[in-house]
């Protein structure tokens, strides 16, 4: 089976990837393949938007149309997209950074107007591309190639953020936790509407060995201690909650009308006015 | 041919111009003196099926254009200079990945935030080298009401046939004043669509090959064709190809060249009184009209003037102003800024380059030409 999806899915000739040894890219990424092929997505009704960062070169190695843009803006590439042809399922695969940051006014509006794209955060915590910085995503006082005495901003909950600007579907998982963020990822891509899939994802090279986490296994086994699935997290006090990421599925709602159903409800509305005047 | 005829302003013919060059799609953010653009565009795409969307800013206006026009629509945005140095670093975007499509630049003066409602030429060289390394760039620049109706049309034409971004520079006076302009019947303009891809959907299929024409033909994402292209030098696969020196100069030369080599079919100007003039003036958009006055009072008093107003500015037609200019001697170039095509006359010609600059957030009218070519004469 995963030999399967993999010949379909990947562009085998692209391979080697450009990720160093124990990066958690190639984990979210191979998730995502399996979560297409289980909502049933038509490959050629797929196209894959990224922006700029090393997560962001995933799309390379896929077999869809796709589009590598510029850093920050993927999510508006892909609204653009999506609005010429709503037919498409259209998917953003953007780093911390890219989403968070740089990009972050695209994803709190498309959030808010709830159009349907799937966005998979890949959060390495830390700016791996450019080389280790310092991302609005870094926990306070981790240590970053700009923070090199600890980080002294308080970092942002992407799934916090979706939620909040507006998104129907939002969940998150680890490198660790993979069946899950299959299961995520399924269920965010058969979504209709903004969904949003944040993956804690592993720089040993960087972000790991600045903040002397070990190798990419014991950063892998490093998520099965701090992760906390949402229904204990529910019910556990202030000081266990400290120090942990909390996983699972926070939003999944089919409450908020997607947007391009609503432009298309607009223009049946122009094209009668027109037609009455 | 049946014109109807119709009072517009500035703005009005960009927006109808682009319809009717076939725009299906326009994502812009509000800016004064671009804004009814904006408002006209929401009002009559979805009638036609079409969409208008309002973005959160500049950066995502542009990115979401050319995500739209990725999936085949003809896609615009309209902004003025402020916005447009927000698209900058996505407009060549456009131009490295070769997507057509269309922005408008109402310039206002500037810098910053400057005066908003006052008519400028401060975004030439903005529009020429506003993005990061060597670029391809086409600019037009009206000079009247139904020129703007006529050049938003060229610049789709343009974007569809030569795969780019093509940028329409107008001001703050020509978008907010009205002209009759004759709309010919939307069936009798000429309209260019891009061209697509003949060969086979399978993996032989290059998004970036040379069909023999110099330019490649476009599929829109979702029509059968699977193909992939990243904003890094990329070869003809559309795939990074940063290890090859000559893949590199090669993409740079071939976006270079496809304006270069097609200048005859993009450039165009306007010649007033030029053929036997013994000072010329360069003048674009607006200032343009003044100087026309100004030359037919200037020959009453038996200074033989005459003008070169580029109409399309970039590339600009170089070869016929050197033409006009070096027997001449001298050119008085007028421009409400601070000296942009003045600076780029003295490269192109041997002739005594006399600026004539008025950058207060006024036209610049005949008077003050007419008074410029006394003296220079
Ligand atoms: C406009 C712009 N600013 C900065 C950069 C440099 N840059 C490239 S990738 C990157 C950060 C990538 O971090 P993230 O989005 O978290 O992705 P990661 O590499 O960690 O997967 C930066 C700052 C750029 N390419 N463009």
């Amino acid at each position: 089976m995963s030999g399967h999806i993999f010949d379909k899915y990947l562009r085998r000739e692209k391979l080697p990837h450009m990720w160093c040894p124990g990066c958690g890219n190639g984990i979210v990424t191979q998730a995502l393949l399996r979560a297409i092929e289980a909502a049933g997505a038509a490959q050629d009704e797929v196209v894959i938007v990224s922006g700029v960062g090393c997560s962001s070169r995933a799309n390379g190695y896929l077999d869809f149309c796709g589009i590598h843009t510029t850093h920050g803006r993927p999510i508006a590439f892909a609204t653009g997209v999506k609005m010429a042809s709503p037919r498409l399922k259209v998917i953003v695969i953007t780093g911390d950074g890219d989403c968070a940051s740089i990009g972050g006014n695209h994803f709190i509006h498309a959030a808010r107007r709830n159009i349907d794209l799937t966005v998979v955060v890949y959060n390495n915590s830390n700016y791996g591309m450019t080389g280790g910085q310092y991302s609005p995503t870094t926990p306070l006082g981790s240590l970053s190639k700009t923070s090199p005495l600890g980080n002294i901003e308080p970092h942002f909950d992407v799934c916090s953020l979706a939620g909040a600007a507006g998104a129907t579907y939002v969940a998150r998982s680890s490198t660790y936790h993979v069946q899950a963020l299959i299961r995520q990822l399924t269920a965010a891509v058969r979504h209709n509407g903004f969904a949003v899939v944040e993956a804690m994802c592993d720089c040993p090279t960087l972000y790991g060995r600045l903040n002397r986490q070990g190798d990419a296994a014991a950063m892998l086994l490093r998520w099965k201690e701090i992760c906390l699935p949402r229904e204990k997290a529910r019910s556990a006090s202030p000081e266990e909650l400290e120090g942990k990421i909390v996983i699972g599925e926070f939003v999944n709602s089919a409450e908020r009308p997607e947007y391009t159903a609503s432009y298309d409800q607009l223009i049946q509305q122009a094209k009668a006015r027109e037609a009455r005047a | 041919m049946n014109t109807r005829y119709k009072i517009l302003t500035g703005n009005e013919a960009c927006a109808l111009g682009a319809l009717d060059a076939g725009m299906s799609f326009f994502a812009g953010y509000p800016i004064t003196p671009a804004t009814e653009i904006a408002e006209l565009a929401a009002e009559l795409l979805p009638r036609r099926g079409g969409k208008y969307m309002q973005m959160e800013d500049e950066l995502a206006s542009i990115s979401a254009v050319i995500g739209a026009s990725f999936a085949g629509a003809k896609a615009m945005t309209a902004t003025s200079g402020p916005g447009f140095s927000l698209m900058q670093e996505n407009l060549s975007y456009g131009m490295l990945a070769e997507i057509p499509c269309v922005v408008i630049d109402v310039m206002r003066q500037g810098p910053c935030q400057g005066v908003a409602t006052l008519p400028a030429q401060g975004d030439l060289m903005q529009a020429r080298w506003g993005t990061h390394g060597d670029h391809p760039v086409i600019a037009l620049a009206p000079c009247s009401v139904a020129e703007a109706y006529f050049e938003t049309i060229r610049a789709f034409n343009l974007a569809e046939r030569f795969r780019t971004p093509v940028l329409v520079l107008s001001d703050a006076a020509l978008a907010h004043m009205s002209e009759k302009v004759g709309l010919p019947e939307p069936g009798s303009l000429t309209i260019v669509n891009r061209k697509r891809p003949h060969s086979p959907k399978d993996k032989s299929f290059r998004p970036y090959a040379d069909d023999g024409s110099g330019i490649a033909p476009l599929a829109s994402f979702g029509d059968g064709y699977r193909w992939y292209v990243s904003g890094i030098i990329h070869d003809e696969t559309g795939f990074p190809a940063t290890a090859s020196p000559e893949a590199i100069s090669d993409k740079v030369k071939h976006l270079l060249g496809k304006i270069e080599n097609n200048r005859a079919e993009i450039e165009a100007w306007e010649e007033y009184r030029a053929e036997d003039a013994e000072l010329l003036i360069l003048a674009i958009g607006l200032v343009a009209r003044s100087a026309k006055a100004a030359i037919d009072q200037a020959r009453l008093e038996g200074k033989k003037t005459g003008l070169f107003r580029p109409i399309t500015l970039w590339p600009f037609p170089e070869r016929r102003f050197a033409e006009l200019a070096d027997p001449c001697g001298k050119t008085l170039v007028c421009e409400m800024n601070e000296g942009q095509l003045a600076g780029l006359a003295a490269q192109l010609s041997h002739a005594k380059i006399i600026p004539l600059n008025q950058n207060n957030g006024r036209l610049i009218t005949a008077e003050t030409i007419l008074q410029g070519i006394r003296e220079a004469y």
